[in-house]
């Protein structure tokens, strides 16, 4: 049994120590808005919280965030109120199939926190989520009008 | 009541899942059902329900794969309806309902860009009716004539009175009125919704990661399975070795199926680590064989092949090559390309007897269902079929429902729902590609420049003969020539348009604007070789080679508007270079002007692309520019790194890592300039995909002096000489 703390909650879960966090999260916990993309890190969909900073989830093994708080897209909003990034996305109409869209957003969040006005080329060098969509105007926006809020 | 048509049929009324709601829809009753022709043409209506608090529910038979239909197809309802937007919430009907109701809603397929084409009337027909139906019902309460009555923001108003009741107050007197005759559409110029640029609906929900798409499907007592296909087309299951996985926790079964060996455990991770010890020998045949050089050469046979398709011939090819005093030659390449929807293809099933219950991302639910019951072998009418959220579309989960048959044979075996999830190099490796394909250009240029022949011969793999051989006909698949035939838009005296089909053993599928895709590449690059010789700026040669064509005026619309918004005439700062195309695919009309560079490197960069679009018709603007970014962004990764290539009969690709995908930092300036000319409806979500390629590669000839004549880009040298 792992012990981990997503969104706030303890869980115990039975998996063996080498499962991805990725799907330790989808299917033993159930959290589904955290996307698998690629598996070795690539693609980003799969990006969550690890005690604050981005981490792409298919690529850690679940025993390595035992003990950590994790927040994943589901726990992002608190008390109902959406995060700023999230009022941003919707401000600026970003997401298209949706999909990639968890990821992205829980990418800039952490960016934010770390580089609360990033430049273009911050976000260049930080934001490398694929979106097969093509939202990267969108999300550019986006993120520098959540930079203001 | 006659036979067919709207007037037979009869409004259904149905308490909706909450409580009291109603459902005002079109529907045959179910008497009317079997005597309806099988042949019959189905006239799309959508659902619409009205719950007392004026919420109005508007059904989209069409997926929403972030194409804006989960919007756009309500607004056209809405608009003819009067109801309030803001109270407006659109749903998916399930397929198996659609079949129950003898397709009451019509085709559920989503592709060709035409979920807005082909739907647009009947929807707008259906808010009509559903509006005087409403009227009909308050004007009786109200004992006045309809014709006092107007409907308006979901209230009805008995203009002489003043008087006023809402939808939700009359909806369940409406839903027993009879259908109205005939109804009359709005004049476009009266429209207050369609053209006007509206929020999507599902937007909330993505940004907090709600939406259900295929892979988050969860069914009680539901196992997980990881497959394998035979990694050559066209293979075989010969054997599999499973002693290496006995006792691996969690897993339950190892499915032989005929081409591919499955997995089924707990959890998908568990079934992938089995899946990967397995030893697994595979049938591979001939196909084994084959390379992407076999593929090449076997397609430059095609290009001085004897027999070809025409399609399309006029004047006298050779009598206007000996009038031509400069000839133009040039061959051109383009590769296989996979789909990569960000979400792997997925299907979710639960077979118990002859009964079946599948769940999938599906561009045709219609098709998911009729596959299932195909491979199970059991009536269309014993399934029950979910269709979800789609992680991207672009044309793999159409025509090809490939990730049903494995899914609904794995679950028959284990006996329990099995959620079936293709590993990224899964998907990347059993694809329906992008055909490949090549052209030989022959052109003659007269003493002023113009063409006075052109012969475009096309070879490759055509989709229609590895899909539906029986629609290509004594060796014409005009789709594959799609660009060149009717809808090519130069005036040539002489010309000739052939295919020769080579088919491959790998399969072949739709991909966003289809043969368009390389077709465009091909005419514009060459249409711009062949101005280069003439001497003749490649904006004032289209021009003078656009005359009789009949949608004339729409392409010199197009052409004229991207090239002034791009300042075309306009010094351009230094080491930037300017490449135009031109284009008509599902019925709308693109023009493009790229502004690119290429460094010392030979690193290429599009910096700012500019896009006139023709659709005839834009419903939401919101959408038609998000689809043509999103569309700049498809090509532009397509002619920067798309290649699937094969070796030993298998695609060598497998992840992102090596099928790279276009990021934040490479996206360019995009400047879409929508100029509906009104009186058509043409598609939005495709049409700018093709004309990406072409400009990109003129700028880097006029940057360069290279002339791109195969893609992807990656493959080529771009530094100076």
């Amino acid at each position: 049994m792992i012990s981990l703390t997503i969104n706030g909650q303890p869980h115990s879960i039975d998996v063996e120590p080498d499962t991805p966090l990725l799907w330790a999260i989808r299917e033993n916990v159930g959290l589904t808005g955290t996307k698998y993309g690629c598996g070795v890190a690539q693609c980003g969909s799969c990006t969550v919280h690890i005690d604050g900073a981005a981490i792409r989830s298919c690529a850690m093994p679940v025993s390595a965030a035992a003990g950590k708080n994790i927040t994943t897209i589901e726990g992002l909003a608190e008390n109902g109120v959406l995060h700023r990034v999230q009022k941003a996305w919707l401000d600026h109409e970003v997401p298209q199939c949706g999909y990639c869209q968890s990821g992205m957003i829980m990418a800039v969040a952490a960016l934010l926190k770390e580089k609360p006005k990033p430049t273009d080329a911050d976000i260049n060098d930080t934001i490398t989520n694929i979106c097969r969509c093509g939202t990267f105007h969108q999300v550019r926006a986006a993120i520098h009008a959540a930079a203001t809020a | 009541m006659t036979a067919r048509g709207i007037d037979r049929r009869t409004f259904l009324v149905s308490v909706g899942a909450a409580g009291g709601a109603l459902a005002l829809g079109f529907d045959v009753r179910p008497g009317a059902q079997a005597a309806r022709a099988a042949g019959d043409a189905p006239e799309i209506t959508a659902w619409i329900v009205i719950h007392p608090d004026d919420t109005v529910i508007i059904r989209v038979a069409r997926s929403e794969m972030g194409q804006g239909t989960l919007t756009a197809l309500p607004m056209l309802v809405a608009e003819e309806l009067e109801c309030d937007w803001s109270k407006v919430r659109a749903e998916f009907p399930r397929p198996d309902e659609n079949l129950r109701r003898n397709r009451v809603w019509g085709d559920f397929s989503t592709g060709g860009s035409r979920s807005i084409r082909n739907s647009q009337e009947p929807l707008r027909r259906a808010g009509a009716t559903a509006r005087e139906m409403l009227i009909a019902a308050a004007a009786m309460q109200w004992g006045v004539a309809a014709s006092e009555c107007r409907a308006a923001n979901s209230i009805i108003t008995h203009v002489p009175s003043g008087r006023t009741i809402t939808f939700g107050q009359v909806a369940e007197a409406a839903a027993k009125m009879p259908l109205p005759k005939r109804v009359t559409l709005k004049d476009a110029k009266d429209w207050r919704l369609i053209g006007k640029p509206t929020r999507r609906l599902d937007v909330t929900d993505k940004v907090m990661g709600k939406p259900i798409y295929g892979i988050d499907v969860r069914v009680p007592g539901m196992l997980h399975a990881a497959l394998a296909q035979c990694p050559v087309f066209k293979g075989t299951l010969k054997s599999v070795d499973d002693s290496q996985i006995t006792g691996m926790s969690g897993v339950h079964k190892v499915v032989r199926l005929k081409d591919a060996v499955a997995v089924v455990a707990d959890n998908w991770w568990q079934a992938k680590k089995a899946l990967d010890a397995l030893v697994i020998d595979w049938n591979t045949g001939d196909s084994g064989q084959v390379s992407s050089d076999s593929v090449r050469q076997f397609l430059l046979g095609g290009l001085t092949a004897d027999k070809a398709g025409v399609g399309r011939a006029h004047g006298n090819l050779s009598e206007g090559f000996a009038s031509a005093v400069t000839r133009v030659n040039a061959d051109y390449f383009v590769p296989f390309l996979a789909h990569a929807t960000l979400e792997p293809q997925n299907c979710t099933a639960h077979v118990t007897g002859d009964r079946a219950e599948i769940w999938a991302p599906t561009q045709n639910g219609e098709a998911a269902l009729a596959t299932a019951a195909h491979v199970l072998g059991i009536p269309p009418q014993n399934v029950i079929m979910h269709k979800t959220m789609l992680g991207g579309g672009f044309g793999r989960r159409g025509v090809t429902q490939d990730f049903v048959p494995p899914a609904v044979l794995i679950a028959k075996e284990v006996g329990r729902p099995v959620k079936v999830v293709w590993s990224r190099e899964e998907d990347t490796g059993h694809d329906y590609y992008r055909p490949v394909a090549m052209a030989r250009m022959s052109a003659g240029l007269d003493a002023t420049g113009m063409p006075s022949a052109w012969h475009v011969r096309m070879t490759g793999n055509s989709i229609w003969s590895t899909l539906m051989p029986m629609t290509v006909r004594g060796g014409v698949d005009r789709q594959f020539q799609e660009g060149f035939l009717a809808d090519m838009p130069y005036d040539i005296p002489n010309y000739l348009a052939d295919y020769a089909i080579r088919n491959t053993h790998v399969p072949v599928g739709f991909w966003r604007c289809v043969n368009h895709t390389q077709n465009c590449f091909f005419k514009e690059s060459f249409v711009d070789e062949m101005a280069h010789a003439a001497g003749i700026d490649p904006l004032e040669y289209r021009r003078r080679m656009i005359g009789k064509h009949h949608n004339a005026a729409k392409f010199l619309g197009v052409l004229n508007t991207a090239a002034e918004r791009a300042g075309w005439t306009t010094p351009l700062p230094p080491q930037i270079h300017r490449g135009i195309a031109l284009n008509e695919a599902y019925n709308t009309f693109v023009a493009a002007v790229a502004e690119v560079s290429v460094d010392t490197h030979g690193a290429v960069r599009m910096h700012r692309i500019v896009v006139a679009l023709d659709p005839g018709t834009v419903v939401n603007p919101l959408t038609a520019e998000m689809q043509t970014e999103s569309a700049v962004v498809f090509g532009l990764t397509a002619a920067l790194y798309g290649e699937i290539t094969i070796k030993d009969g298998r695609v060598e690709q497998s992840n992102f890592n090596d099928y790279r995908m276009l990021r934040m930092a490479e996206m360019p300036r995009v400047e879409t300039v929508l100029m509906p000319s009104g009186g058509f409806f043409g598609g939005c979500g495709e049409p700018p995909v093709a004309v990406v390629a072409p400009a990109l590669c003129n700028a880097i000839f006029a940057a360069t002096g290279k002339r791109i004549r195969s893609l992807p880009l990656k493959n080529h040298d771009l530094r100076k000489a």
